[in-house]
Parts: C-alpha cells; structure tokens; sequence
C-alpha cells in the first residue's frame, strides 16, 4: 500500500486504474430470489423473498421492486439515508434499463444509467471508485439487477413454451446486489473485521471472437474475461498468484475451462485460484441450471453476500472481482451478428 | 496452410489472422461443448410422441362409442387436446413435459397449441390489444405463415397439372 501511496498518477499501463485515495466499500446488501435462496449461497443473502412477483403485477415491476429492496437494504446496513448518496451508478438487463429507472425513481438520488449486460456490476463499481477518488463524491451506490422470468421474455422465448435448454445454457439469477463506495471509512469503534477497498480496476475492451451461439454465454465471454485479466497482469506487472482469488461473473463451467485453457497458453496458471459466480450460486446437479447461473444479479449478489464476507474474515486479501457480460440483443441475434463479450475488472483488497 | 487436424487452443490464441483466429476458436468450443445425445433424445420423444397420440386415439374411439363418425371423432379429439395442452401450459406443466420430452411434445398438434398459449400468458400483462393481441403469434407465426404459403403452392401445382391432365 504504502507505494501506492506514494503514486501520482492513477492511470497504470493500459487499460488500468490504480487508485490513490483507494475508497471504501462501507457496505454491500443483496436481495435474492426463491431458487437462489436454495442455492450453495442461500444462507448468506440479506433477504430471499419466495414470490418471484415481488408482489408486483409483472416480472419488469418485480425486477424494480428486487432493486429498491437491495438500495433500501444497503442504506440501512449503512445507517445512512438516501440523500447522503451524492450518485447513483447502476443498470439492468431490461431494455432501456426500466428495472433500474422505475425501482430507483423514489430514491431521488443523482443517477448514472449504465449498461454492460451481466458485467454490469463491474462497470458500477469502476465507475462508483473512480467517482469517489476522483473526488466527486464522498458516497456513490453502484447496483444492478437480474429477474430470471424479465430476462427470459427480453432474450429468449415465453416462460411457458415448451423447449429444451442446451447444456452450454445457463440460468438467469433472479436477485439485486448493491454497494456504497465511499472517501471515508465508516466502520463503528470496536468492529475487528477487515475494511474493504477497491484499490483498482482493468477496464474491459469489447472482445468478439465469432461465437454465434447465444446459448452458449460462457464460450462467447470467456475471450473477454481473457483479454481482461491478462491486461491486468500486464498493466500491474504481476502473476496470478497476486490475488488470493480471480473470480469471474458468469463464465459457468464451459466458459471458466476456456478461460484457464486460454491463459494458460500466455503463461499464466490461474486455475488453482479461479473461482466463478455463477458456478457458486447454485448446485447444478439438484437445481438443473446447467452451465451455471448468469445475469447482473449473479455476480452482483455473489459479491456482496459472499466475496465481501470473505474479506471481512480476512479469509482472502486480495481478489480481483471480474463480472462478464454477452453484448447481444434479440434483434442483433436474429440479424445474424456474434455475440461480443466483455469484462471490467475491479481489484479489492481487505485492509 | 492444410486444415489441423485438431483445434486447439493455441491456434486461437496466437492465430494473428482473426477470422482464422474465430475460426479456430468455434471448432475449440465445439470440442469442449457437452452436447445431448441425439439417440436418447430420440427415443424420449418416441415415448413421450407416442403416448401423446395413443391417447388422442382413445379420445377418437371414445367419441366414436358416443355415435361420432369417424372425421366428427378426428375433430372432437384435436380440439380435446388442445384443451389440455392449453390447461398444461396454464398450470405451468406443458414446459416441464417438453424438457424430458422434446420434438416429441412439440410434432403433434399439442405443441401448437402450447406455442400459442404461452405467448399469451406472457404478454397478457401488456393488454389485450398491444399485448396479447399483438403477439400472441410470436411463435407460431412463422407456422402458421408458411403453412399457409405451401399449401398455397402446392394447390397452384395442383391447378397446372389438373389444366394439362396428368391428374
């Protein structure tokens, strides 16, 4: 740390950003679904509602409602009100992010609308730290969100028609996750646990390597996480043991092989400490979710429940937190084009 | 350069040329894919096809024992299928069906019908114009579309070789 410190610039190699005032993620809150609440990580999740209406008319409203719990829940393990937030960065998967735009309207807090597909909470967290070290803003809330019913309608068929998912498919995460990044940490006297910090971020380059099966998320982001995290041992200067653990988004399995096959042909071994969310989230042999879980909840609930437990406990030091996202729409999909991947990579250290 | 024999991984990682490179990259994924296996898919779907039929052909013989004709009987049993096709997809269990049983839950006529119902769950939260007035079809348009489109062909064929006698 005490090197970084002494940094004036905040721009490392290429496509990197090292922080000089790392700020704080003081809290991290996540609203999770009913089949995510059975999940490996059920346990761990601040709330786990079993309607997936959220009590609401419709998926898209449910998706708002899933937003505004995870908001409200992260303000309140922050002790904070909505009007202590200078930004709000966040998105969804919903065309022209209406999850995001009618869950977080009562909240009146600035806002930042943004959109990476399932790396979305990457992208929040980049934006929300650079924000903050910028000194723009004390507090920022990056969140997002995922609705496995929303999701199905905006990309692929009615809920209700009969098909067969290929094995290479994987499953929406119905869930919000949300974090608030700040200049200051807020911890309360007598708390041992370890703070948390971003203390950098590689921003991803969209990647297209020809995949046209949008069936197959995992093949088509594993090029993107690829080229991420490769840039970011470049740009650091650093081998894959720097990080206790490298944890994807939503590769699933067929995506996190490629992904270790691919850098290990650039010399880099990462497949003792490689971990991926949508791996995590769910038990694949009792759950059927095939290749695993994707969406921005994925990743964003897997950090704020789990990743961030982990550094509290100490239990890691340093992970680099690399959510992906498949930058396709139905209409690019039926027009015949690839499905591009990208990947934003966002370095957090238990101080 | 001669096709390799295997792709592998560092052909895409240090091909240069990138549509070589996504080439090389598709037949590596095709490799570490997992695929269903045809065979046992196939014979689900005889089983599921087959149970599926058996039981329109008990309606059949049903409707006949009720005094039906036989083209009368043919119709009361697809509009009895569709019915619990529809009721299927209602209760959320057509889909279910259809992942243990694949094509065969989707051939016969109750796939159809499931293929037109589920749309209109879907969208009735959009109303009944915009809704599911619009896109109650976003399924089974393109069936019904060129389904028409053939047997219009097909009759246009029918017709010239009517005029020049051979039928």
């Amino acid at each position: 740390m005490t090197e970084k410190a002494k940094r004036k610039s905040k721009i490392a190699g290429k496509q990197s950003v090292l922080f000089t005032n790392p700020p704080y993620i003081i809290a991290g809150a996540g609203v999770a679904g009913k089949k995510e609440g059975e999940g490996p990580l059920g346990s761990l999740f601040d709330i786990v509602k079993e309607d997936p209406m959220f009590g609401k008319k419709n998926w898209e409203d449910a998706e708002s409602e899933l937003m505004k719990e995870a908001a409200q829940e992260v303000l309140k393990k922050a002790g904070m009100k909505s009007d202590s937030i200078r930004y709000l960065v966040g998105g969804d998967l919903l065309g022209q992010l209406i999850a995001t735009s009618f869950g977080i309207a009562e909240l009146n807090i600035p806002m930042f609308g943004i959109y990476g597909a399932c790396s979305t909470m990457g992208e929040a967290m980049s934006l929300g730290a650079m924000l903050v070290d910028g000194g723009y803003a004390e507090k920022v809330m990056s969140l997002t969100s995922s609705h496995f019913a929303g999701a199905e309608k905006q990309f692929r068929m009615p809920l209700d028609y009969g098909n067969q998912r290929p094995y290479s498919a994987t499953w929406t995460v119905t869930g919000s996750g949300a974090v608030i990044i700040a200049k200051d940490n807020h911890k309360k006297a007598g708390n041992n646990e370890a703070d948390i910090v971003i203390a950098g971020l590689t921003t991803g380059k969209i990647v297209d390597y020809g995949i046209k099966d949008s069936m197959n998320m995992g093949a088509a982001m594993a090029p993107a996480a690829f080229d991420t995290i490769k840039q970011n041992f470049e740009d650091l200067d650093v081998k894959p043991d720097y990080y206790d653990k490298i944890i994807t988004g939503d590769l699933g399995y067929i995506g996190k092989n490629i992904l270790i096959d691919l850098l290990k042909e650039k010399g880099y071994d990462i497949s003792s400490n490689h971990m991926d969310c949508g791996i995590e989230i769910y038990d694949k042999d009792s759950q059927d979710t095939h290749a695993g879980g994707s969406g921005c909840g994925c990743s964003a609930l897997t950090f704020t429940c789990y990743i961030m437990k982990q550094l509290r406990e100490r239990n890691w030091t340093r992970v680099l937190f690399v959510p992906t996202g498949a930058l396709l729409s139905q209409v690019s999909f039926n027009e015949g084009n690839t499905v591009p991947g990208i990947a934003h990579a966002v370095i957090v250290e238990a101080v | 350069m001669a096709k390799q024999n295997k792709p592998s991984v560092s052909g895409v990682v240090k091909e240069k040329n990138k549509t070589t490179r996504n080439e090389n990259y598709n037949q590596y994924v095709k490799q570490v894919t997992p695929k269903f296996s045809c065979f046992k898919n196939c014979v689900k779907a005889f089983v599921i096809g087959g149970i599926i039929c058996v039981i329109g052909q008990g309606f059949i013989k049903y409707y006949e024992s009720l005094g039906a004709d036989k083209e009368l009987a043919k119709s009361y049993n697809t509009i009895t299928l569709v019915f619990l096709a529809i009721l299927l997809t209602g209760l959320g269990l057509y889909q279910k069906l259809a992942k243990f049983g694949g094509a065969g839950t989707l051939v016969p006529i109750t796939g159809f019908a499931n293929s037109v119902a589920a749309p209109a769950v879907e969208y009735k939260k959009e109303g009944q114009v915009f809704g599911v007035g619009a896109k109650i079809f976003t399924v089974a348009g393109p069936v019904i579309l060129y389904g028409i489109f053939s047997t219009w062909v097909l009759g246009l064929f029918y017709y010239i070789l009517k005029q020049v006698g051979i039928v």
